[in-house]
């Protein structure tokens, strides 16, 4: 198990790279240059110059792209021009936020997803099942801020049973029981879509897996019925869930930026968005970074999970 | 097409959602024609109006602007967007798809790496970025959404080109003399095509949706003009107190997307051939029974079947797997049950304990009867309290038929607690004694190994231990040998008839080889189309076969040494058992057939020897 993790850590090195080069050709295509969008379109050609030389843009590509890279592995993301402080900083100060919001929707998706599509393909055909199908298509279908405004509408402004927006009380808050109350909705919001994307493939690898020769063996066996679906039947489709789970992380985290939006939550998603309007270049740039960098991070994870589910995949 | 068609509509969500995409995409069309209000003329004494309200059938939004008409607008917006998104990206990562699964070799290599990593992002981070570099626009945002569609499309179309390049055609287009250019439009394109129509068809309305996103937060159309997505963005400072300007655009990108997905998914169903023959459906925990009336006991055993029915229901068509079969099996009594495949004979063994796939399995008839009492229809919990305790079965093939992910000391474990109340640890000892009565070496160790990590014979000793677990009656063997090769097949059967004389069992051996019978068992029945069509005592049978195709089964067998016999395949095939000719099933590949064998029912004549045929071969 350690040299599966090993080999697998030594493989997201050079997709990681790929990241980076992806990342920089890309911001490298924004027409006009940097030093005129920080220095305003009344700088002088002196004072363009200079800041370019300051910045390392009068460099070639290749150079700057290895220069940019150095400075990042040592944790010089660069400065945020609109902010006025090193990128790293924001980043990881709105990446909690973001990292609490995303990782309970990603919890709430991968349990109520599995939970229903096995419970739609146990009953395939029956009223559960045609019930979970239609919920899971209107799931998939609602854009999630549209979701998440009709939640505030309905349970913050109704209702009263949860704030409107925001991740604490301004007064008096700030513990655990007030961070549930605010996380409530955006979290579900946040989740909806993921977690029909879930069930549609868990019930589909559960009814792949129930008509395996291995259940008709566990039944004749005299397992319980229970044991048999929960148990031999799920175990073996979790090995082609795992990797959905894993894409849907992916999903989750970027997705958050709606979320982020419609509840005023402080994460890195609406960083992203105002430092786009803004054309805050640089945080652009380590924001994607590292968000894509913990989401090769989260694979990893998935594949090591999937490794310890399939003893089949160690050799 | 008209099946397509057909079947689409018979998917009632997926005609529903065709109906609805059908109206919007027609109300879209029409905008223009339409009486409404100029989408974009502001009036500001008329700001929020409620929906309903004179001459503003949605009401107004923030600038008195008249909702019906925006919406209708900008649903137009949305859709073109959503489809010129999907458009693009099908046709770029088809075009990738195809270049890099039709060359294959180093272009395929380089390509996937790229499409690789741009999958390594999240998704959304990836348009956000795209629309970073190109700036906040509508068109900016379609292409920033198409982009990141790319590698999905480029991914399942190398994969089904893959699957075409090596196909003969395209080798004989390529020895034609024809260029590669033109191998790929006339051979290869064609037949990627309706790969491409379904990938869109799924994926269309997560476009609409992820171009709504980027809009509605700012990224995407910019003011005046609105899709669904920036309609939304702009009513959201007003959610609390004009709750409707989110409620209208909101509705409408979830009906969009909502119709886009059901349709999609019909043409998916529609098109997919395992859906139309029902091979999807799910086994039950025990097969269904409808039957009508039970029949009376013909006689003693321990195990009674008696005129057994077995069906398999697909549509409206009905295949007789087993057709009022009787059998009956005495304590410590080895019956061969034998004949070619889809003769259902393995479908007779597993009616025994309701283990038939169901659906498509029907029992319609007949009883089991275990020590006198009937099986057939039995609660869930009866039967299953018997499988594995009274009645054990041993599949054919073990790597199928044992858990890939559980080792196979817990499999044993599991087999003994499901009706045992022991603690694991004495469990535990007993899996490893069981291991050692099927003579698997080293059994402490290998009570920890997987099933792949065993070889055939191996693991098809662990599955006999686990029909043993339990000290059972009646062992069900559905050709437990027959996945095997011959050496390690003459050991299975050593222990199996060993394991019988020690512990007094009673086995049902299903085969197709009579030799392993002639081996094994006492008595053997011949089963043919569904019926038993001879039994009586092994050595009778073997020696004197009154069936003729029980005679033509004999000579299947080589003979070791002696060579008096000459080896011969039945000619023909076995019957199609959801259309049986009337009288004899084998009449039509029997050289002795007469026109009364084609005729009514055929008996099943005789005292301990019993043949179902007009002109046996001797007398029974």
């Amino acid at each position: 198990m350690g040299g599966y993790i090993l080999k697998r850590l030594l493989s997201a090195i050079p997709v990681l790279l790929g990241i980076t080069v992806i990342v920089f050709l890309i911001m490298a295509m924004i027409p006009g240059d940097p030093a005129t969008a920080i220095l305003g379109s009344y700088a002088t050609p002196e004072n363009v110059a200079r800041l370019n030389r300051f910045l390392g843009l009068d460099e070639p590509l290749w150079r700057q792209y290895f220069i940019w890279l150095g400075n990042m592995l040592q944790g010089d993301f660069g400065r945020s021009f609109a902010l006025n402080r090193p990128v790293l900083d924001e980043i990881l100060d709105r990446f909690s936020a973001t990292l609490i919001l995303a990782g309970t929707a990603f919890v709430l998706c991968a349990l109520l997803g599995v939970i229903a599509g096995t419970i739609s393909a146990a009953r395939q055909y029956g009223f559960a099942d045609k019930a979970i199908t239609f919920v899971v298509i209107l799931g998939i279908s609602v854009p999630s801020f549209f979701l998440g405004m009709m939640m505030i509408l309905i349970f913050a402004v109704q209702l009263r049973w949860f704030p409107v927006s925001g991740m604490y009380s301004i007064w008096g808050g700030g513990d655990l029981p007030d961070l549930i109350r605010h996380l409530t909705m955006p979290a579900i919001a946040l989740s909806v879509v993921a977690t029909g994307v879930v069930a549609r493939l868990s019930r589909g690898a559960m009814l792949e897996v129930l008509r395996q020769d291995f259940i008709r063996t566990a039944r004749a066996k005299g397992v319980h019925e229970r044991r048999v679906i929960w148990g031999h039947a799920l175990r073996a489709a979790m090995v082609s869930i795992i990797p959905v789970l894993g894409i849907q992380a992916g999903f989750v985290l970027s997705g958050a930026v709606y979320i982020e939006m419609v509840f005023q939550w402080p994460g890195v998603g609406r960083m992203l968005v105002d430092a786009i309007l803004k054309r805050d270049i640089l945080l652009v740039q380590g924001g994607v970074v590292f968000i894509a960098a913990c989401y090769v991070g989260f694979n990893i994870v998935v594949d090591v999970a999937q490794a310890w589910l399939d003893p089949r995949i160690k050799t | 097409m008209s099946l397509f068609l057909k079947l689409l509509f018979r998917n009632r969500l997926a005609g529903f959602g065709a109906v609805v995409l059908g109206v919007i995409v027609l109300l879209a069309l029409l905008t223009p024609i339409l009486p409404l209000h100029p989408p974009n003329e502001t009036n500001t004494a008329n700001r929020y109006l409620r929906p309903l309200s004179d001459g503003h059938l949605l009401g107004t939004d923030h600038l008195g602007r008249d909702l019906l008409s925006r919406l209708l607008w900008g649903t137009r917006l949305s859709l073109a967007v959503g489809f010129a998104a999907a458009l693009i990206a099908g046709l770029a990562g088809a075009a990738i798809g195809v270049i890099a699964g039709y060359f294959g070799g180093r272009t395929d290599n380089v390509t996937m790496r790229g499409i690789d990593m741009l999958m390594a992002f999240p998704y959304i981070l990836l348009a956000l970025a795209i629309v970073a570099v190109l700036g906040p626009g509508l068109l900016n945002a379609l292409i920033a959404v198409a982009v990141v569609n790319i590698p999905f499309f480029a991914r399942n179309i190398r994969g089904v080109t893959v699957g075409i390049a090596h196909r003969e055609f395209i080798d004989a287009a390529r020895l034609a003399g024809m260029g590669h250019t033109r191998i790929l439009l006339t051979e290869v394109v064609p037949n990627i095509v309706p790969v491409v129509v379904i990938a869109m068809s799924t994926t269309i309305g997560w476009m609409i949706l992820e171009t709504a996103g980027l809009s509605f937060l700012g990224l995407g159309s910019q003011p005046p003009q609105a899709d669904l997505g920036s309609m939304l963005g702009e009513a959201r400072s007003a959610l609390i107190t004009a709750p409707h300007t989110s409620i209208v655009p909101g509705v409408m990108i979830l009906l969009i997307v909502m119709s886009v997905n059901l349709l999609g998914d019909g043409i998916r169903d529609a098109l997919d051939p395992r859906l139309r023959s029902g091979a999807l459906a799910r086994p039950m925990a025990a097969t269904r029974v409808e039957r009508r009336e039970v029949p009376a006991a013909q006689g003693e055993g321990f195990l009674r079947i008696d005129a057994l029915e077995t069906q398999f229901q697909v549509g409206r068509r009905i295949y007789k797997a087993v057709n009022k079969v009787s059998l009956d099996l005495q304590p410590g009594e080895c019956l061969g049950l034998i004949g070619e495949s889809g003769s259902g004979k393995s479908v007779t063994a597993l009616s025994v304990m309701g283990l038939v796939a169901s659906p498509p399995g029907v029992i319609t008839g007949g009883a089991v009867r275990l020590e006198g009492k009937d099986l057939i229809g039995a609660p869930y919990e009866l039967l299953r309290s018997l499988r594995g305790r009274k009645v054990a079965y041993i599949f054919q093939d073990p790597l199928s038929t044992l858990h890939p992910l559980y080792r196979i000391g817990d499999q044993l474990i599991e087999a003994i607690r499901v009706h045992e109340p022991v603690s694991h640890g004495e469990a535990h000892k007993r899996a490893v004694k069981l291991l050692e009565d099927v003579r698997i070496p080293n059994a402490a160790a290998r009570v920890r190994a997987y099933p792949h990590e065993l070889s055939g014979g191996m693991r098809q000793r662990v599955g006999i231990a686990m029909a043993l677990a339990n000290d059972p009656d009646i062992i069900i063997a559905d050709e437990p040998t027959t996945a095997l090769d011959v050496t390690v097949q003459a050991q299975i059967l050593a222990l199996l008839d060993e394991l019988r004389q020690r512990r007094g069992l009673a086995i049902l051996f299903i085969t197709h080889d009579f030799g392993v019978v002639g081996q094994l068992c006492d008595r053997v029945a011949v089963m043919y189309g569904g019926r038993i069509v001879e039994t009586g005592p092994t050595q009778d049978v073997l020696e004197g076969p009154a069936h003729p195709y029980t005679k033509r089964l004999i000579a299947c067998v080589p003979e070791l040494g002696g060579g008096r016999r000459i080896l011969a395949a039945i000619p023909g095939l076995p019957p199609a058992v959801d259309q049986l000719p009337e009288g004899c099933a084998f009449a039509p590949r029997c050289d002795k057939a007469q026109d009364a064998c084609r005729r009514g029912e055929i008996e099943l004549k005789g005292e301990t020897r019993k043949v179902r045929c007009l002109y046996p071969e001797v007398a029974p």
